[in-house]
């Protein structure tokens, strides 16, 4: 296969490397630092880093400065983009300010409700969907027009992903769903994060089935507990996540100071077991406000050193 | 229908407490339904506004109608003959039937009684849920009959998003997931095949977004 | 068996108390009674079924529009007894009765006289 855009990260998944990405959440106000720390940690360890897009509706600063201020640094971004926040025509706008500093990586999603955040007295847009912004990136690029029809001057030139969660509901649809995205043009897929794995093989084995893990590269997403409480939150309050009882029970079995090295270790054996799964072509690890550990996890998971490219 | 909910009291108290003459005008449709704004609730709060002033020491005139329709020229002229009496109306009818009152009797002021939630239905005694947010351009036949605009919290063409869980919506457990709603329904109409058709996007002109709207048809123009 | 009440109290005869409604409530505290209180069956021994869990609920709805307008919700109750149980309702009158002195009588004839005078 050869790449259609100039990102690293689909060079490195095309050459048939295991790909590493992670994501930084931008913070709570405007200091650059707040980013570029968190991604000195781990620029060594990772191909490209997402940056969240006021993710669970809270107010950060945005996703597209992030990129911007990672990009300066030389790392590669990945601009994540929901649609709760904008219409067609600041979406298609974000698309163009960000290809103009050569970002080349996005992620289209829905959002989580505004209820979640801090502002759920605001207003949505959902003017289109997340399978529908896929479509949008993918016209703009490849025929290098806006949905309106007209020629944009200088396309950007976006390797377009979207997530994937195998375990909401119903199951059923998890795969017709992803045939739909991959139908809609994605071309890379990061899951929600996986604690239950035999789920998620069900998932990827029914996605190979129909011979999609051809046409998409699949992300595994891992994200390690720092805390049993951590757990059980994941477990009982964050809609669409499937925290099986063993998972819960084995870091409530550890003392509380070695639950987060417990954490570390479910999550490199996730990663050991999840290599070998057909279809899985990288991992997406995402440490929430941990970003310090990621390295150690790369490592112990043998995805160490990164693949040179460049 | 169209759902509404009476307004609270206090609110109600603070917006007419400086008038002496009201009418309070119910309406005979949506609202009766749905125990807002019928006859009935205009005689209670005819009563509690009467004792409200009465206790304060003002005297305030209080009378009660409740119209056929206040959606409706014919019916909103029944009053035209003693709307001079008042110095405000305090209309239960819908947001429609509110501003009808208030264009037809321009020098009136007039004040809504009830808050206009959604067109809806009723589940069962007690329980209003929204249906239609009138989009103009239906999309039902597409959708097994479950419209994801009104009842999707993300308006989602082509849902789920990853928050649906065991049927229920991600913003609440009491909420069903429409998209699971409409998937239940497209297998049992042996459509499931439909789900994989990518729903394009919407043109909204038509909606809310395009500005005020209007139906005018000629053929039945006079 | 031949019980006293006190002789304030006028009793409206009604069928069920399904059948009362919340404009009865206010109508009667509007006309000047200092107090209304509505006496049912036992919940769950309605003969309607379900009659006297409404009326509960209408004179929730009138205390809470009664507090709001400055009356006083109190001046609305609900009262249950089997239908056999002539203590009790002379024991609910007592009480009624009391609550009702305690608050003293219907501010809006006090009002009245003055919006009189
Ligand atoms: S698709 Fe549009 S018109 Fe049809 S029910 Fe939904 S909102 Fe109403
Ligand atoms: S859970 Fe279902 S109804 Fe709620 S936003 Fe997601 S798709 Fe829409």
């Amino acid at each position: 296969m050869s790449t259609k855009t100039p990102s690293k990260l689909e060079e490195i998944l095309t050459a048939g490397h295991l790909a590493v990405t992670s994501e930084c959440g931008p913070p709570r106000g405007s200091d650059p630092e707040d980013i570029t720390k968190k991604a000195e940690m781990i620029r060594n360890h990772v191909d490209a880093i997402n940056i969240t897009d006021n993710q669970t509706s809270v107010t950060r600063l945005c996703s597209l400065a992030a990129c911007v201020h990672l990009k300066m640094m030389g790392i590669e971004p990945t601009l994540q983009m929901v649609v709760r926040d904008r219409n067609r025509i600041a979406l298609q706008s974000d698309i163009l300010g960000a290809a103009s500093f050569d970002i080349h990586n996005i992620l289209c999603l829905s959002g989580d409700h505004q209820q979640f955040g801090d502002c759920p007295k605001g207003q949505n847009v959902f003017d289109i969907d997340s399978m529908q912004l896929i479509q949008t990136v993918r016209l703009m690029r490849d025929e290098g027009k806006f949905l309106g029809g007209d020629e944009i001057k200088r396309p950007p030139q976006m390797f377009v992903g979207a997530a994937a969660n195998p375990f909401a509901d119903p199951f059923e649809i998890r795969v017709p769903r992803l045939a739909k995205k991959i139908a809609a043009g994605v071309e890379f897929i990061q899951t929600q994060c996986i604690y239950n794995l035999d789920k998620f093989e069900l998932w990827m084995k029914l996605a190979c089935d129909r011979g999609l893990h051809e046409k998409v590269y699949i992300l595994a997403g891992v994200t390690p507990f720092k805390s049993a409480g951590m757990a059980k939150y994941m477990k009982n309050r964050v809609p669409g996540m499937d925290v099986p009882d063993e998972v819960v029970k084995r870091m409530s079995g550890v003392p509380k100071e070695k639950q987060a090295e417990e954490g570390i270790n479910i999550c490199v054996e996730s990663i050991q077991r999840l290599k070998e799964v057909e279809g899985v072509r990288g991992f997406h690890i995402m440490a929430i406000e941990w970003e310090e550990k990621v390295p150690e996890i790369v490592e112990r998971s043998g995805l160490y050193p990164r693949p040179d490219i460049s | 229908m169209i759902v509404a909910e009476k307004k609270p009291i206090e609110e109600i108290i603070d917006q007419v407490k400086d008038f002496q003459k009201l009418l309070i005008a119910g309406c005979n449709e949506c609202v009766t339904v749905c125990e807002a704004g019928g006859k009935k609730e205009v005689g209670i709060l005819a009563s509690a506004l009467r004792m409200y002033f009465m206790n304060e020491g003002k005297k305030v005139e209080i009378d009660e109608v409740t119209l056929e329709r206040q959606c409706d020229h014919e019916y909103l002229e029944e009053i035209r003959d003693r709307i001079d009496k008042y110095d405000a109306v305090l209309s239960l009818a819908c947001g429609v039937g509110v501003q009808f009152m208030a264009e037809k009797y321009f020098s009136t002021p007039v004040f809504p009684g009830v808050n206009t939630c959604f067109m809806g239905a009723a589940e069962e005694r007690g329980v209003w849920s929204e249906r239609c947010q009138a989009c103009g351009q239906c999309i039902l036949g597409e959708t097994a009959g479950i419209c994801p605009i009104s009842r999707c919290a993300k308006r989602l063409l082509n849902g789920p998003c990853g928050g649906s869980t065991k049927g229920k919506c991600e913003i609440s457990k009491d909420l069903d997931c429409a998209w699971q709603l409409i998937l239940d329904r497209l297998k049992e109409l042996d459509r499931l095949d439909d789900y994989e058709k990518i729903m394009p996007i919407k043109d909204w002109s038509t909606e809310r977004a395009g500005g005020p709207r209007k139906v005018v048809r000629e053929d039945v123009r006079l | 068996m031949r019980l006293s009440y006190p002789g304030n109290i006028r009793i409206v005869r009604v069928p069920c108390t399904g059948k009362v409604d919340i404009i009865h409530i206010l109508r009667a505290l509007e006309k000047g009674a200092d107090g209304v209180y509505v006496v049912g069956c036992l919940e769950g021994e309605c003969r309607f079924s379900n009659g006297n869990l409404r009326a509960r609920k209408r004179i929730e709805q009138a205390q809470h529009i009664l507090d709001a307008i400055g009356i006083g919700g109190e001046r609305a109750q609900m009262y249950n007894l089997s239908s056999a149980d002539g203590p009790r309702f002379a024991e609910y009158a007592v009480e009624m009765t009391d609550k009702i002195k305690e608050m003293g009588p219907n501010p809006l004839k006090k009002a009245k006289e003055k919006m009189a005078a």
